[in-house]
């Protein structure tokens, strides 16, 4: 079949969830694939290397999934590759999109995170302080190189221009298959936008008072909970209770996952439509439902650092996009 | 040359920007370094306004809402107050000064206070020096 949608996948700064994600549709994926053909999936799944990218002609792949935020300049270099070769790009899961829990490796500077890493963790045994370099001559011949490490994370759509968004940590496997879905049947949104189903976390929890026809009177948050301080009831919204959830603000297309475990929101969705800064949007949320100051102040006492709290999945995307 | 700090204010309508006009009719003398933008209530100044502020390179940004009780809106300060403070500290989690941002209560009676503030904030800042991030983030 000549007319098959070609699609490419790539790996930059990620864990690969994302693409487990894809994996997890299982029989799904191969009904798929009679419309879609996989051209380039690396560096995970298929034995492609980045230079047969490069090799490849201009657009010749239809849509490119890219997961992972960009640390390095190798992540730079393949994310505009992958932008020429494509004709749309989809930025694929939160790190992608906005960060990810890595971006929020820019509120430490890269001396405290390489000493931490390659010298100060119990497991490592390196007396002498040897960190990886982007060039070492070995044997006085050999001329080695590694990837060079910026000195923040950024966004996808930092570094080149992404056609869609599609939130998660990862994405919810029935939503990547409803976006696969809307790619194939080409019913996609306007350019620039998320993929999503429009709806927060709290309209899909079953938590929600409103689907309990529960009290629905408003409730200010009077105390505040991490979830090793106790177990929470499990039909109860968190938020009533004193766990700290980020479901109003967040696109709910993981079905609140988290939330039918017991676990509070912390916005690997995304920010839901109008909001372009997640952890000043979450912070002021939140902000306007702690009853007094007394619960305020037990809030940033139980979270030491509001920053880590707040911008958990969106640092990178925000306006203050590290530490200054 | 004398560094002279660049402060943004955000100003309640009902209360500190009415404070700041009193200023002006009592004659009362304070450093021209603070832009006032009039704000409906101190509880629609978004953070993101403060770090926006920020990050252009501001020295120091001012929040002014009226006294609790006082409130056009009712509550509108009590939520200016949860969610300026926790952001004060999240601005110092950003690794910057906590010094640089300052939430006041100031009524509209009150025009020798917001010059006090002004003055104050000024010399403070003056002392902290400028904002790292002048000439925006990189």
């Amino acid at each position: 079949m000549a007319d098959k949608i070609k699609v490419g996948f790539l790996l930059l700064g990620g864990c690969a969830g994302c693409e487990m994600s894809v994996v997890d549709l299982s029989e799904k994926l191969v009904d798929a694939l009679e419309h879609i053909e996989i051209v380039f999936w690396a560096p995970t799944v298929a034995d492609v290397k980045y230079n047969d990218l490069e090799s490849m002609e201009d657009k010749t792949i239809d849509v490119a999934f890219i997961d992972g935020m960009v640390r390095l300049d190798e992540h730079i270099h393949m994310a505009k590759v992958m932008r020429k070769k494509a004709k749309t790009l989809i930025a694929f899961g939160v790190c992608a999109a906005l960060g990810g829990t890595a971006g929020l490796g820019s509120l430490h500077t890269k001396e405290d995170l390489f000493q931490k890493a390659f010298k100060n963790t119990p497991t490592t045994d390196n007396p002498d302080g040897i960190y990886p370099q982007p060039s070492c001559l070995v044997d006085g011949k050999y001329d080695l190189t590694l990837p060079a490490y910026e000195d923040k994370v950024r966004t996808l759509n930092q570094i080149v221009d992404v056609d869609y968004y599609i939130g998660g940590c990862p994405p919810h496997h029935s939503h990547v298959g409803a976006a696969i879905g809307a790619l194939v049947s080409g019913q996609l949104p306007a350019k620039g936008s998320w993929i999503t189903n429009g709806k927060a976390v709290c309209d899909v929890c079953t938590r929600n008072p409103a689907k309990q026809g529960g009290n629905l009177a408003r409730t200010m948050v009077d105390k505040v909970l991490r979830t090793v301080d106790g177990t929470p009831d499990a039909d109860t919204c968190l938020l009533q209770q004193g766990y700290i959830c980020f479901g109003p603000i967040t696109q709910g297309d993981c079905g609140g996952s988290c939330l039918n475990v017991n676990i509070p929101c912390r916005g690997c969705g995304g920010p839901i439509p109008g909001n372009e800064d997640y952890g000043a949007q979450a912070l002021s949320t939140i902000g306007s439902i702690l009853k007094d100051d007394t619960v305020t102040a037990q809030l940033m006492e139980k979270y030491p650092n509001l920053a880590k709290f707040f911008y958990r999945y969106a640092l990178p995307s925000g306006t203050l996009p590290k530490r200054m | 040359m004398e560094f002279v700090p660049n402060i943004i204010g955000f100003a309640c309508q009902w209360c500190t920007y009415a404070g700041a006009d009193l200023a002006g009719n009592l004659r009362c003398k304070y450093p021209p370094t603070v832009k006032l933008i009039k704000v409906p209530c101190s509880g629609r100044v978004k953070p993101e306004y403060v770090m926006e502020a920020l990050a252009g390179g501001a020295d120091g940004v001012l929040v002014g809402g009226c006294h609790f009780g006082d409130c056009h809106y009712k509550d509108g300060n009590h939520k200016t107050k949860n969610r300026m403070d926790m952001l004060k500290k999240m601005l110092g989690d950003l690794g910057f000064d906590p010094r640089r941002f300052r939430r006041e209560w100031i009524s509209g009676a009150e025009g020798k206070k917001f010059a006090e503030v002004i003055t104050d904030f000024t010399a403070e800042l003056i002392e902290l020096g400028p904002n790292p991030l002048k000439g925006g983030v990189k």
